[in-house]
Order: structure tokens, then C-alpha cells, then sequence
């Protein structure tokens, strides 16, 4: 008898990711490109599509792209054109979105990326411009619905992946660096939960090895890093479930319900539209100047990737550190500025990921939220190094600064947080806590040092937390062996 | 001679003169609507109220010595796709039929600033789709020639107005011949610029690669000066060219001697009626008396001119119609059942006939599977064409023939033959395919009295030589100088 193996899956899974870019006005007009606003009252005659009005590229927006472009290892197209996509939607005023089709603005790029299975290419079919439709708000009293049209208008990207993905930790990992990247270069603030960052996912199966492709669905509604990752993995698990029992996938639009954690059928490949795409004869094509791309490449700040590098080989610190530190731009400014201004980076770097972050989970705030300068975080390092404040008080100065702002010096001083020092007085401290905890003496006597720790505690409780540990251990010590 | 019948310039004299004030100019041209527009329906809306406050302005300008241009003062009338804040622009549809622009087109700006009087917004085929203002949803406008026959079109409120005197001079579009067309139909001046060389801001969109705003007056003249108020760079439309342009008045020269015309065969065949291809003949006799190199030149390219122009502008007009949905502007139709019904009885009701069918055939020859075989190829031929057009004006300064194979047919004669009315627009169409100027001059009448429009074609941005050609022959014919009837 021949044994036979269970099939083995693999899942190939491509992404369009649509990012606002962060110009100050529209992408073809000078309306405000600003979040949020009572609704339509961020848009003109041009934006609203009315009779006889003509778009204006920004070329800001234009620069924005090629930016995008360049930090993503793409060429920028010297010849290139506006199309024209025809769909209805009440959200969309024209009856038509100014895209681009078969001569996009970038083309052929890669980013990197890391997983726990090592490093990786994805590489970047294309980026082009367009821009973004208003929004149907339903209305909760009747049958009807409103339109926002203060969104439309706004200048986007869409980059578009090769299938290079084969897994949901691949397609947040690879989320995650075109999220830096362009926050990085400062083009696009990303904020999913603004939806100045989209994605789409495309996914497919096949038997592992093969080099056919399967059927693809594509997934939308996803609006976070999470529900990518878990709508990859539900969307993959599915698909294999159908084949395996026999079944078949069919192409279509699939609509992700974070919520349930399922996705539903939205339209099938008959139900695709024809966007008659075709050049668009208002806006003449685009020759763009190789001195531009120049000044635009010379114009880039460093990127995540050299960010990390150099952390790693000026700084000292361990890759995943690294890593972490350069995974947004914020945080990664934040780090430098402090690091700038500190002679123990390593120690600085720990705060940063540690408590830093974690406060900032439990309060719910963002990093330019912080109310005191990354110098201060330097300053705090520097306190515990010269030994004026202990790692516990550390911590509680730190969440203080928080809550004021003020410099951790202030603070020490204002409430009188240093480290006690002084033999004389920890002596007292120590004969005290050996007096009245007899059975644990009699436990250190015993050979049970452990017993030890309970006390420099109990010590330390006694001083409010200001001793030296280091000091009142040598000097219980001294005294139950003396 | 009655006010009506004077030119820009000669007003212009009465007025500079004080021998006639902008108010008094503005009510008699009022009243002249008032008495005939029942008749032609050349206007879809008139503006008395504006006119006459425009008019104390404008004078009070002239009076103050801060206004001093040839149009200060002069009434006239735009087509209704030309956007007027504050005034209804209604493309001739009831889709549109309650359309108020907040803004004004930058013709219209322009217009203004040289003191213009509007008196009220031209009757137009709808969305300036036809050639006989028949489309119209409103009304029809009747040839001032003969009131059984249409004006022509788009621009027939436009030319019918001019050629009545029910304004001293009207703006009109020309998409495949809308300005030209109707001008020959009506007998007066009608000029095409070069493609880029008057801002579409605020035009209403039919085909946006072709569409441009142009003059239409009694004279060459009058033409210039229109055309020196229009003309230039606006940074609100980036198909609109950044070059100085010159001062037409200064085309104003009686002398073509030395300049090489050439007279396309396919222009003179026999599908033109007789009595045309005789005064397009008398014409280049005109022109060789006075010195010109007239030759026999042949554009073989000629029988693709019409197919290609329906193809790619009825592409762009589906995609520049979609905005007409119903959602913020416009007819909209009622008790919808859901957003697609919203949308499809909206449109459906708001458009006329034509509108819909061209639309339709827009959107069939973009749709995936037959783009390569019409759009794709018509942009092919459209490089082509051009490059024909360019060739023959590497030998000749100006291409003239016909504007029309026909001259002002009968309301309702065509109207239900399409085809037919598309291929009449075969020697109008590839100058709009090339994006080149061109001008249609009256050049003689047929047996039933009717005007013939002589076309005169220029290279691109060469406004000045077809400007001077249509001089020295309006200076040396008197065809301009007829006026209809009307039974007045």
C-alpha cells in the first residue's frame, strides 16, 4: 500500500493599500485636506464635481507620491498620465475617479520585511495617485442617507503588492513597514482608524510547491493591522476548508466582519464593474524632470531600515530592539532625541520599550501627547546612573512625569526622593527591621539566606523606597554575620 | 440704420462719443428681444434686470474714464453652457433646468471686466449635442432667414441671435463645429480658437479634448476684438495654453497677397450641394484676384474624420455626463425606491433623446471588449488626422472649404436621421480632432436665399493669418452686410 501524505496548503496573498497623503490642501483643488469638520464644509464647486469646473493637480501631492516611490525602492516614470475610472456612487460627484491605469507614477519597488521565519522581499508592482471619494452616512430616523463629501478629493496612494505574502504575520509585518516608511518620510500620517490608511487583501491558496496560482478572493472592510492579520487567517483556513472538501473557490469580493470574526460574499466576479477607464483629457500627461526626482531623493530623511542600522551599530543595541524603536517614526523620534542627550542609550532604549510604551497603553495616549521632552527621559536615566534615585522610585518619578510633565529633577527634589545614603541612619533602619522580625532571622541563621531579600524589603519599606538596596543588603549582612 | 444692426466697433464710436449711452443701448436691445424672441426663441432666459444694472455700471465707468475698452457698454449674449453666477445655466435640459452656478466661467469673468452687458443666456441642443438647436428641451430657435428652418446648432440660440440682432454678439462652444456651423447656417462670423487657446473653466463639459468657447458677430472685426477679451492663459484649466497671445486687431489687414490656400478636393465633392461648392469656388477666385496661391490639395484621411470624432467625444460626454445623477445638483427624479432607481430614473428622465444616445454609444465604446476596437483605434486615427492636417500646413498658411455640405435645412427634416446629421459634420469635426482654429465667414446664399459659410482653417495657434484671410475677403465681398427679413 502506498501511504498517502495530507495535502499541504500554502497561501499567496497580494495587498492594495490606499494611504491619504498628508498634503494641506486637495488633490485638485485648495480645499483643506483636514480630518473630521461638520460635514461638507470642506469642499468647493471643483470638489463637488459641479458643471464646468476643472481639476488643477497639486503638485505637492504629485512630489508626495514620487516620495513614497523612491522610499520604497520604485522607479519613478518619467511619462506618465491621469485616467479617468467610471463608476456611479453617490459618494463619488463626478460619476468618475481621476486614478491612474496603465502608466502609473511608480513602478517595480520592494520593501523589506521581518518575520520570525527571517527576512524578506515584497515587492511593489506600483503606487499611483488618486483621489479619495466622500462618505454615506445612513441615516438612523428614515429610510435615506447623507453624503460627506469633505472627504473627496484628498490625495491618495495606492501601492499595490506582487503576491509575495504567504502568511498574516507576512502581511502585517509588511503593513507595519509601509506604515513607517511613510510616516518616516513624512507623506501620510497612516491612522487606519481615520482611514487615511486602507487595506485590501487578495488571497489564494494552492498546494504547497506548486507554481500555479489558485483562485483569489479580494477582502475588504479592514480596518485595522489586527483584522488584516485575523481576516488572512480565517480567509485562508476557509478556502483550504473548501477545497479539501471537494468544493471550489470562486473570484469575488468578500466583506471582513471584524466583530464575528467571519467574512461574507459581497459580489462576484460577474457582478465586477467596467470602469471604462481611459486617459483623462482635462489634465495633460505629466512629464516629470529627473532634477525633481533628484531634489525629492536628496530631500528623503532616513529611513526605518538605516534608522535601525545605525542604532544598532552606534548605539549597541540588540536588533529586536532596534526593530521595535524604528516600527514608527514617533516612537523611533522620540528615542533619538533622547538618545542625543544621554550616555546610557541601552538604558534609555529599556525605558522607551518598557514602561514608556506600557504607560502609554494604560493612559490611551499618543507619543506627541507626551507632556515632557524626551531630554527629561535622558535626565531620569542619568539620576538612577549617578545613583541620586533608586530603579523603584525611578518608575514612579517617571509616572509622574506623566501626569505633570515636569522635569524628573523637580520632582525628586520637590519631594525629596533621593536615595538615602547615609550609613548612620540606614543602621537604625536595619537594627529596627532585625528587631522585629526575629523568625525570619532566625530562618538566615538556619542557612536559609533567601531570607535575606524579605528583609532588605522590609527595609525598604521603612525608607519609603528611598534606601540603597545596595547598601542596606551589605549592612543586614554585616550585622547577622557579625 | 437701426442700433441693432451696428457692429461692436461702430458702437463702441456712439458710445465714446456720448452720442448713445449704455443704458439706452441696453433697453433698446431689451425691447428688440422682447418684440422678436417670440418669434426666433433664441433665448432661454433673459436677464433685463441685470443688463440694466450692469448697464448704469458699465456707464458709469465709461463716465469716470475707468473703463475703456472696445466691448465696454456693447450688449450681448452667452450660450446657455457657459456658466453665470446667479443665473440659471441650463445646457438647454431639464436636467440642469434649475442649475444656478455659484460661479462665473472665466470667459465670462473676462467678459465683465471689459464692461460687457449680458442680456440673457442662448438656446443651445442639449448639452450641446446636435447641429440644428432642435435637442433644445426648451424651445426651438428658428433660422432668422427663414423661420421654417433651424439655425443650426449646438450654437443655434447664439448665431440666431447675432444674425437677428437680438444681440450685438454672442459666445458660443464648438465641440465638432457648434460655433461654425451654425454661423454658415445664420451668415454671420463664427470662430473656433485653437484648442487651448480660451480657458473651459466653467464651460459645461460635453467633450473636453475638443470643446473650446469662441466668438460669434457680424464681422471679422468684431471677432477680433471679441477674441483679444477671451483669449489667454487661466491657471484654472491646465489644457489652457501659457503662450502671450497677440493682438488680433492687428490682423485687421486687407492683403493676402503671397498667402498659399489650399483647397482639400474632399472638401469640394459631390456630396456638397451645388450652390456651396460654387461659392467656396467664387471664393478662391476672390482670393487668387487678390494675389493668393490657391491650390487643389488632397486630406485622403478626410472619410475617417467622422467616426473618429464620434467615437472619442461621445466617450469623454458619457464620463463628463455621469455627474448628472441626481445626488447634488439638478433634476431629480422622485419617490425613488432605492439608490440604483435614484440614480437610473434621475437620469433617464432628466435626459432628452439624443443626450441618452450618445451617452449610450460612450459608454459602449469604452466598455472592455470593444476599447481596443473603437477608442483605442480612434485615438490612432486621431494622431493620424493631425498629422495630415500639420503636413498640408508645412506647404500652405491656411486649408479653406465649406462648413457644411448643406445649407439650413427644415425643422424637423433631419432630426430623426442621425447618422445623417453626424456626417454632415464631416468638414466641421477634423478641425477639432487637430485642435486648430477656424473661422466661418458668410461667402455667398444659396437659390432659396439662404446664407453659405465659407471655412477658413489655420495652424494651431495661427489665429492671426485666418483672421486676416477673413478680412481681406469681407472687405472685398458684401455678403456680410445682408440682413434678413423678418418680416420687420
Amino acid at each position: 500500500m502506498i501511504e498517502v501524505k495530507p495535502m499541504e496548503y500554502e497561501a499567496v496573498i497580494g495587498l492594495e493599500v490606499h494611504a491619504e497623503l498628508s498634503t494641506k490642501s486637495k488633490i485638485f483643488c485648495s480645499c483643506t485636506t483636514e480630518f473630521g469638520g461638520q460635514p461638507n464644509t470642506h469642499c468647493c464647486p471643483i470638489c463637488l464635481g459641479m458643471p464646468g469646473t476643472l481639476p488643477v493637480l497639486n503638485r505637492k501631492a504629485v512630489e508626495y507620491a514620487i516620495k513614497a516611490g523612491l522610499a520604497t525602492n520604485c522607479t519613478i516614470s518619467l511619462f506618465t498620465k491621469q485616467d479617468r475610472k467610471n463608476y456611479f456612487y453617490p459618494d463619488l460627484p463626478k460619476g468618475y475617479q481621476i486614478s491612474q491605469y496603465d502608466l502609473p507614477l511608480c513602478k517595480d519597488g520592494y520593501v523589506e520585511i521581518e518575520t520570525e521565519n527571517g527576512k524578506k522581499k515584497i515587492r511593489i508592482n506600483r503606487i499611483h495617485i488618486e483621489e479619495d471619494a466622500g462618505k454615506l452616512v445612513h441615516s438612523e430616523y428614515g429610510n435615506y442617507s447623507f453624503v460627506d463629501y469633505n472627504r473627496t478629493g484628498v490625495p491618495l496612494i495606492e501601492i499595490v503588492s506582487e503576491p509575495d505574502i504567504s502568511s498574516a504575520a507576512e502581511a502585517k509585518a509588511y503593513l507595519e513597514k509601509l506604515k513607517a516608511i511613510l510616516q518616516f518620510i513624512g507623506v501620510s500620517d497612516c491612522k487606519m482608524e481615520e482611514g487615511s490608511l486602507r487595506a485590501d487583501v487578495n488571497i489564494s491558496v494552492r498546494p504547497k510547491g506548486s507554481k500555479q496560482l489558485g483562485e483569489r478572493t479580494e477582502m475588504k472592510n479592514l480596518n485595522s493591522f489586527r483584522a488584516v492579520y485575523r481576516a488572512i487567517e480565517a480567509e485562508v483556513a476557509r478556502q483550504i476548508e473548501v477545497i479539501k472538501s471537494g468544493g471550489v473557490i470562486h473570484r469575488e469580493t468578500r466583506r471582513w466582519d471584524d466583530a464575528k470574526g467571519e467574512s461574507y460574499p459581497m459580489r462576484s466576479k460577474e457582478d465586477a464593474q467596467d470602469y471604462r477607464y481611459f486617459p483623462e483629457p482635462d489634465l495633460p500627461p505629466l512629464i516629470i524632470k529627473k532634477e525633481l526626482i533628484e531634489r525629492l531623493k536628496n530631500e528623503l530623511p532616513e529611513l526605518p531600515d538605516a534608522r535601525k542600522q545605525r542604532y544598532i551599530s552606534e548605539y549597541g543595541l540588540p536588533e529586536y530592539d532596534a526593530g521595535v524603536l524604528t516600527s514608527s517614526k514617533e516612537l523611533s523620534d522620540f528615542f533619538d532625541e533622547a538618545a542625543k542627550v544621554s550616555t546610557n542609550v541601552k538604558a534609555v532604549s529599556n525605558w522607551v520599550m518598557g514602561d514608556m510604551l506600557r504607560i502609554l497603553r494604560e493612559k490611551n495616549m499618543e507619543i506627541a501627547e507626551i507632556p515632557f521632552s524626551p531630554a527629561y527621559l535622558a535626565k531620569l536615566v542619568a539620576l538612577i546612573d549617578k545613583g541620586v534615585i533608586n530603579g523603584p522610585t525611578a518608575k514612579k518619578v517617571f509616572e509622574e512625569m506623566f501626569d505633570t510633565g515636569k522635569d524628573p529633577e523637580t520632582i525628586v527634589k520637590e519631594q525629596g526622593l533621593e536615595v538615602l545614603n547615609d550609613e548612620s541612619v540606614l543602621l537604625e533602619v536595619v537594627e529596627r527591621v532585625i528587631q522585629e522580625n526575629p523568625n525570619s532571622v532566625a530562618d538566615y541563621k538556619k542557612g536559609k539566606k533567601k531570607a535575606i531579600g524579605f528583609l532588605v524589603g522590609q527595609a525598604m519599606k521603612a525608607t519609603k523606597g528611598k534606601a540603597n538596596p545596595q547598601l542596606i543588603n551589605e549592612l543586614l549582612i554585616k550585622k547577622l554575620e557579625g | 440704420m437701426k442700433l441693432h444692426e451696428y457692429t461692436i466697433s461702430q458702437l463702441h464710436d456712439l458710445i465714446s462719443k456720448r452720442e448713445i449711452s449704455v443704458p439706452e443701448l441696453t433697453r433698446y436691445m431689451l425691447d428688440r428681444i422682447e418684440s422678436l424672441d417670440s418669434k426666433l426663441e433664441c433665448y432661454i432666459t433673459v436677464t433685463e434686470k441685470q443688463a440694466m444694472e450692469q448697464a448704469e455700471k458699465v456707464q458709469k465707468m465709461i463716465d469716470e474714464g475707468t473703463l475703456n475698452s472696445p466691448l465696454a457698454g456693447i450688449p450681448m449674449g452667452i450660450k446657455d453652457n457657459i456658466c453665470t453666477r446667479g443665473i440659471p445655466t441650463t445646457c438647454a435640459s431639464k436636467m440642469l433646468s434649475n442649475f444656478v452656478p455659484p460661479y462665473d466661467a472665466h470667459v465670462v469673468k473676462k467678459l465683465y471686466d471689459n464692461g460687457a452687458v449680458l442680456l440673457g443666456k442662448l438656446n443651445m441642443d442639449e448639452f450641446a449635442m446636435g447641429s440644428s438647436t432642435e435637442s433644445s428641451h426648451f424651445k426651438k430657435t428658428k433660422n432668422p432667414w427663414d423661420t421654417e428652418r433651424v439655425p443650426g446648432g449646438s450654437s443655434g440660440g447664439s448665431a440666431a441671435a447675432v444674425a437677428a440682432g437680438e444681440a450685438i454678439y454672442a459666445l458660443g462652444s464648438d465641440t465638432g463645429g457648434s460655433i461654425r456651423q451654425p454661423a454658415s447656417f445664420c451668415g454671420c462670423v463664427g470662430l473656433k480658437p485653437t484648442y487651448g487657446l480660451v480657458s473651459r473653466f466653467g464651460l459645461v463639459a460635453y467633450a473636453s479634448s475638443f470643446d473650446q468657447i469662441g466668438p460669434l458677430t457680424k464681422t471679422v472685426t468684431d471677432c477680433a476684438l471679441v477674441l483679444n477679451a477671451i483669449a489667454g492663459h487661466d491657471p484654472m484649466d491646465l489644457t489652457s495654453s501659457r503662450r502671450q497671445h497677440p493682438d488680433y486687431t492687428k490682423a485687421l489687414v486687407n492683403d493676402v497677397k503671397g498667402l498659399k490656400i489650399g483647397l482639400p478636393r474632399e472638401f469640394i465633392d459631390d456630396s456638397v450641394q451645388k450652390d456651396i461648392r460654387d461659392a467656396v469656388l467664387n471664393a478662391v477666385k476672390v482670393f487668387s484676384d487678390l494675389g493668393a496661391q490657391c491650390e487643389e490639395i488632397s486630406i485622403p484621411i478626410m472619410e475617417y474624420v467622422v467616426p473618429t470624432y464620434y467615437i472619442i467625444a461621445l466617450a469623454e460626454a458619457s464620463s463628463n455626463l455621469a455627474r448628472y445623477d441626481g445626488v447634488k445638483f439638478g433634476y431629480r427624479a422622485a419617490n425613488p425606491k432605492d439608490m440604483l432607481d435614484f440614480c437610473m430614473r434621475s437620469r433617464s428622465e432628466g435626459f432628452g433623446t439624443e443626450v441618452k444616445r450618445r451617452i449610450l454609444l460612450g459608454t459602449y465604446v469604452l466598455s472592455s471588449g470593444y476599447y481596443d476596437a473603437y477608442y483605442k483605434k480612434a485615438l490612432k486615427a486621431r494622431t493620424i488626422i493631425t498629422r495630415e492636417f500639420n503636413k498640408a500646413f508645412e506647404k500652405y498658411d491656411i486649408i479653406i472649404g465649406p462648413v457644411s455640405p448643406t445649407t439650413a435645412y427644415r425643422i424637423g427634416e433631419k432630426i430623426n436621421d442621425p447618422v445623417q446629421m453626424y456626417m454632415e459634420d464631416i468638414f466641421t469635426v477634423p478641425v477639432n480632432i487637430a485642435g486648430l482654429p477656424a473661422i466661418s465667414i458668410p461667402c455667398g446664399f444659396d437659390s432659396k436665399s439662404l446664407p453659405i459659410g465659407l471655412q477658413i482653417i489655420g495652424k494651431r495657434f495661427d489665429e492671426t493669418t485666418v483672421i486676416r484671410a477673413a478680412y481681406t475677403f469681407e472687405q472685398n465681398t458684401d455678403f456680410h452686410k445682408a440682413w434678413p427679413s423678418l418680416n420687420e
